[in-house]
């Protein structure tokens, strides 16, 4: 195992639920490092950050309008 | 802590959805359908002249208040978005045999608990379908079944669906010599407009805010081990059982249940089918109402699915017939759902 801290995006934008939270499982269940995922609704929103805290990452939201439109920018940082 | 304060949320609303589904019941609706989306939704077409089943039509304001409660609190919160455009053929395929198969059993997911908690054991052999049907869903799901993305769509294709909700409620309290109406059956049986509205309302708002979704709960329990969404059926399923212990209205057994009946092997396909189409198109009858509250047109295009799902089944009598069972007609149809969703669970993948 390499202790690369490389940072993985997933663009969940356009999904609707459960799409990002699978998407999500799939990018750390291979990379298992620090992750960002980009979701355009609210459900996702939530449903990405209960996932990642019961999979043992700290999550932090920000949350941004991109032509109009609102997006969430989820930080994912692998706990200890 | 914000795990917690959800799951309590949930548990809350499903508690109250519960006691309002029964309330219903004691103001009029059909026995163990206080509420139920597929039959509402039956109903409505019903009135609407869409299919001839004589006792079972009528507007049922409840589906009014869903949609629109969700439409009022997402307008309130920020949360409506106009949005679609994620394969709307297969989701107006999906809706339509998720109708076909809960009107084999007679009750969308949101029925079935309620028939359980009122001890009819018919609906136990349905969950054992919708819980297989929903793991054969998740099964897809897991390798790499996708609707693919929707796109953002002007405010005013969101604003379609909730305002067809307030053109029928007009239809109905000003118009309803040009609506169909049951003389006897259970579209004769309803509880006044105002309640139904106003209950319609109010579970629309808790299940919009709470995301309550009845296929979602087992869903998210099997994918992530995720069991928030399950608290909201779970406790709607405990209250009413409660309520109904204590009121004596709890009948166990499989004979003599209202709108029901015993073929079990149809029983068991018809809510596999609904449980499997249910999870392909992301979420339960009941939750495809409240998104289309929110400005999603896919979710509004699988409730129109729905429709039609409803008008073929009466029309050609693919419907479960209560106190009789599947007719031929109706078993056939449930084959063919089910092998459609499965042919869709494996055809459907999207790299990303």
């Amino acid at each position: 195992m390499s202790e690369e801290r490389k940072m993985m995006i997933v663009d969940a934008r356009g999904l609707s639920c459960p799409q990002p939270v699978i998407a999500v499982k799939r990018a750390i269940g291979s990379h298992c490092g620090d992750t960002k995922v980009i979701v355009d609704n609210f459900a996702a929103k939530e449903n990405v950050a209960r996932y990642a805290e019961a999979m043992g990452y700290d999550v932090s939201i920000e949350e941004q309008m991109e032509d109009g439109a609102r997006e969430f920018r989820l930080n994912l940082v692998k706990k200890g | 802590m914000k795990i917690r304060r959800d799951k309590i949320m949930l548990a809350i609303a499903g508690s109250l959805v519960g006691i309002i589904a029964l309330a219903l019941t004691w103001l009029g609706n059909p026995g163990n359908m206080g509420f139920c989306i597929a039959c509402f939704v039956r109903d409505i077409a019903g009135s609407l002249g869409l299919h001839q089943a004589k006792v079972v039509q009528y507007i049922r304001p409840e589906i009014i208040g869903l949609v629109l409660g969700s439409f009022l609190i997402s307008s309130v919160s920020g949360e409506f978005k106009a949005r679609g455009g994620s394969a709307f053929m297969t989701r107006m395929i999906i809706g339509f045999f998720v109708m076909v198969g809960a009107l084999a059993f007679l009750g969308c997911p949101l029925r079935m608990v309620i028939r359980l908690a009122g001890g009819d054991l018919n609906a136990l052999i349905a969950f054992a379908g919708f819980a297989a049907g929903t793991g054969v869903g998740v099964l897809f799901l897991n390798i790499g079944f996708s609707l693919g993305r929707y796109h953002r769509q002007s405010k005013g294709e969101g604003l379609v669906f909730p305002s067809i909700q307030i053109l029928l409620f007009v239809l109905l309290v000003a118009f309803p010599s040009i609506l169909a109406f049951s003389a006897k059956g259970p579209g004769s049986m309803h509880a006044p407009i105002v309640a139904s509205l106003a209950a319609g309302l109010v579970v629309g708002i808790l299940a919009q805010r709470t995301r309550l979704c009845m296929v979602g709960g087992l869903r998210d329990t099997t994918l992530f081990g995720d069991w928030t969404l399950l608290c909201g059926a779970v406790f709607m399923f405990v209250v009413m059982l409660a309520v109904n212990l204590i009121t004596g209205n709890f009948k166990l057994g499989f004979s003599g249940q209202p709108v029901a009946h015993s073929d079990h092997l149809w029983n068991f396909l018809g809510m596999m089918l609904v449980g499997l189409g249910s999870v392909l198109a992301g979420g339960c009858p009941l939750r495809q109402l409240i998104l289309s509250g929110e400005g999603d047109s896919d979710a509004a295009v699988t409730v129109v699915g729905m429709f039609i799902g409803a008008a073929v089944s009466h029309n050609l009598g693919l419907s479960g017939v209560s106190g009789s069972g599947v007719p031929a007609a109706g078993r056939v149809a449930v084959v063919i759902g089910l092998l459609v969703c499965m042919v869709l669970g494996v055809a459907r993948k999207e790299k990303n």
